[in-house]
């Protein structure tokens, strides 16, 4: 599915804390269509990575192009951008106050000015897609942790996004939750929808990845296909890691 | 004069205290939402907004000002002196003491209002700002939409509070010739020479309408505990 089209172009990406250095100048293209999912030893600046990317953390050096617009530069409008990047949470993020249909009609109507009519309609669709129609009018606290997080990707589905980013979408969930998820991803993924994933899920990044990213202390320390990094990792701290994790 | 409408006389002044207290409650509300939205707003991003610099750090470093100050001067000073400040100085050309001692008592609230709802913004999870950030929504969209709304549900008894406090302490409205349950007993009082009567009765008044408030409080404690959404 992925294309030549360069839809994310980030160049020398820096993040520090405080005084404490998290990316120290990462550089990646991610093309139309493309799932990359981006793994790594806890603490290493994946998800702070990932974050950036629709500027939840605020990079402190460098830049990140989103279609062509350095979203970056003090004169660039991040909330037109992060409507066409959709984003999902570890911990879901479901507003607890509204209902799974409100969940997901908020934005739509009040951004991009759908009818309320059309809107819910679409959301409706959607929710049909990952089995949950009928939970429409629940509340994100009357469902479970799998449930919950199929709607707060359908939610981000409702803006129509380019791509989509995954902070960790299965690790809050109980191991039995986890597959319904990784299958609602899967879906996407094939229908070539452009995504980036933070996960530990060796088995979903084999599966759906065109490229593996292997961040590690700050930087890219390794990069290819599934078949290369798990098949032929280069680096030892990436043989090491491994070694765990699989 | 007041041999036969005494009753009458302590129902207006009931009246005018429910006047002052419903409507400083609403001034207070929204003036509280208003300074504790900045408040937070600046806690949260001044370190970000000081380091983008321009016009936006500039403008809410001095909104922050004005209501860091509001709140020091109204918390530090007897609500019966704001309440003469006001009447006596600020709108000495009005004669409307009630509309006076609305305000007054609005802006006093306000100030107590502002830090109850500032706990409550504090008390919602990040995770709920970064999810309406990363659907497009603004600052204030977000602020509106998605935290407002649930900071007031886990402000709400303790709001409820705060308005069986200020209905008390609008017995010292009588202070600029607002007739109201307290100054009405007071009357009374002075005209009949027998304090014991009207000033108990007063003092019933004041506690069954607490009591019943008190209890409706409960109720909605344990209905907002029951529900969680």
């Amino acid at each position: 599915m992925t294309t030549n089209e360069t839809l994310i172009k980030v160049e020398n990406l820096q993040k520090s804390f405080e005084n404490v250095e998290v990316l120290k100048g990462v550089n990646i293209d991610i093309k139309k269509g493309e799932v990359v999912v981006i793994i790594g030893p806890s603490g290493c600046g994946k998800s702070t990575f990932l974050r950036t990317l629709n500027l939840l953390e605020e990079p402190t050096g460098g830049h990140i192009y989103f279609e062509g617009n350095d979203i970056t530069s003090k004169s660039s409008n991040i909330n037109l951008h992060r409507q066409k990047i959709g984003m999902v949470f570890q911990q879901f993020n479901l507003f607890p106050h509204m209902t799974i249909l409100k969940n997901m009609t908020l934005a739509p109507i009040k951004l991009l000015k759908k009818s309320k009519e059309d809107a819910e309609k679409e959301a409706l669709k959607l929710l049909e897609r990952v089995g949950l129609a009928d939970r429409a009018s629940s509340y994100p606290s009357q469902l479970s942790g799998g449930q919950k997080q199929r709607v707060a990707i359908v939610r981000a589905l409702c803006m129509q996004p380019e791509v989509m980013l995954f902070d960790e979408p299965t690790s809050a969930l109980d191991p039995e939750m986890v597959g319904e998820v990784l299958e609602v991803m899967k879906s996407l993924a094939q229908e070539g929808m452009t995504m980036a994933v933070v996960t530990h899920e060796m088995g979903f990044a084999r599966e759906v990845a065109d490229r593996i990213i292997f961040i590690d202390e700050g930087i890219i320390m390794e990069e290819g296909t599934p078949e290369e990094v798990f098949g032929n990792p280069k680096s030892p701290r990436l043989q090491d890691f491994l070694s765990k994790v699989i | 004069m007041l041999e036969n409408n005494r009753f009458d006389f302590i129902i207006d002044g009931l009246k005018n205290t429910f006047l002052i207290t419903l409507g400083s409650l609403v001034l207070g509300v929204i003036l509280g939402v208003i300074v504790a939205v900045v408040r937070s707003t600046y806690d949260k991003n001044h370190t970000h907004l000081k380091k983008r610099g321009g016009i936006s750090y500039f403008l809410m470093s001095i909104l922050n000002k004005i209501c860091q100050v509001y709140l020091t001067v109204i918390r530090g000073t007897p609500v019966v002196v704001q309440l003469m400040i006001f009447y006596f100085i600020i709108f000495a050309k009005s004669d409307d003491g009630i509309a006076v001692a609305t305000f007054a008592f609005g802006i006093n609230s306000g100030a107590y209002v502002a830090e109850i709802f500032r706990s409550g913004i504090m008390a919602i999870d990040n995770g709920q700002f970064e999810a309406g950030r990363s659907l497009g929504l603004n600052y204030i969209q977000t602020m509106l939409y998605i935290i407002v709304p649930q900071m007031f549900k886990v402000v709400l008894p303790t709001l409820c509070n705060e308005f069986i406090v200020l209905l008390k302490e609008t017995s010292v409205a009588g202070y600029v010739g607002v007739i109201d349950l307290t100054k009405a007993g007071n009357t009374i009082a002075g005209r009949t020479f027998s304090y014991f009567i009207p000033l108990i009765t007063v003092a019933i008044i004041y506690l069954i309408v607490v009591m019943i408030l008190t209890k409706l409080v409960g109720i909605l404690e344990r209905r907002l505990r029951n529900s969680d959404h």
